[in-house]
């Protein structure tokens, strides 16, 4: 399953990395994303998380062909 | 109607542009009730000389829709305008325009704070500040716009 990740302002600068593509063999949790994309254990409480351009909870099962963001409290406006 | 622009924008020509374009509904229209934002040139204590505006390519645009979608369901709502900046800023330039017509102001005033807050809270736009002191940082959260109860 091909799964893409992508984080935006802040978070894409201090990972050094607009995103990356995961190739998984099962459905894998939002939380269970960041740690393969990331390398680290644990979401971050501040991060927002969005499949396929819809906000989720840590609790969504990704699976093939979804883009999941990880990005900041928002500061538009 | 809903736009993302990447140039500096006259907020009252784009409510003008809005309001022939939604001339259909003109008779109807009681109450037009208008937000426009714009840059500071301080943020927490410091001199700020410009601004990046990040965005997310189609979330922005499916957030605002549901936002103005939402807004439509909760109050008795004729048109409405979004337009909001993305990329380089500078102090005194407009970063958004909310505009709603209705036929009573009550409908007017309301849908417009409602989108605002939601806007504020909801629709992913990051902005990077470049200080004068050189340094640069990214503004961690909005403030919060209701006062506290």
């Amino acid at each position: 399953m091909s799964i893409k990740v992508r984080y935006f302002a802040s978070l894409k600068e201090s990972l050094g990395s607009e995103g990356v593509e995961l190739f998984v063999t099962e459905p894998l949790t939002v939380e269970q994303i960041w740690s393969q994309a990331t390398g680290q254990v644990g979401l971050p409480d501040n991060i927002l998380v969005a499949v396929n351009m819809v906000y989720v909870d840590q609790t969504v099962e990704i699976t093939d062909g979804d883009e999941i963001a990880f990005f900041p409290p928002v500061t538009g406006g | 109607m809903i736009k993302l622009l990447a140039e500096a924008f006259d907020p009252f020509e784009e409510v003008k542009r809005f309001q022939e374009q939604s001339a259909g509904s003109a008779c109807a229209v009681g109450a037009t009730s208008i937000f426009i934002g714009t840059m500071r040139d301080f943020n927490e204590g410091d001199p700020v000389v410009s601004m990046f505006l990040e965005y997310y390519p189609g979330m922005t645009e499916k957030q605002l829709k549901d936002i103005v979608a939402e807004a439509i369901g909760l109050w008795a709502v004729l048109n409405v305008l979004v337009v909001h900046r993305v990329g380089d800023i500078s102090p005194g330039d407009p970063i958004v325009v909310v505009a709603v017509e209705a036929s009573h102001r009550g409908d007017a005033f309301d849908a417009c704070r409602f989108i605002m807050e939601a806007l504020k809270s909801k629709a992913p736009f990051w902005k990077k500040e470049q200080l004068k002191s050189q340094k640069s940082r990214w503004v961690g959260n909005n403030s919060k716009g209701y006062a506290p109860e």
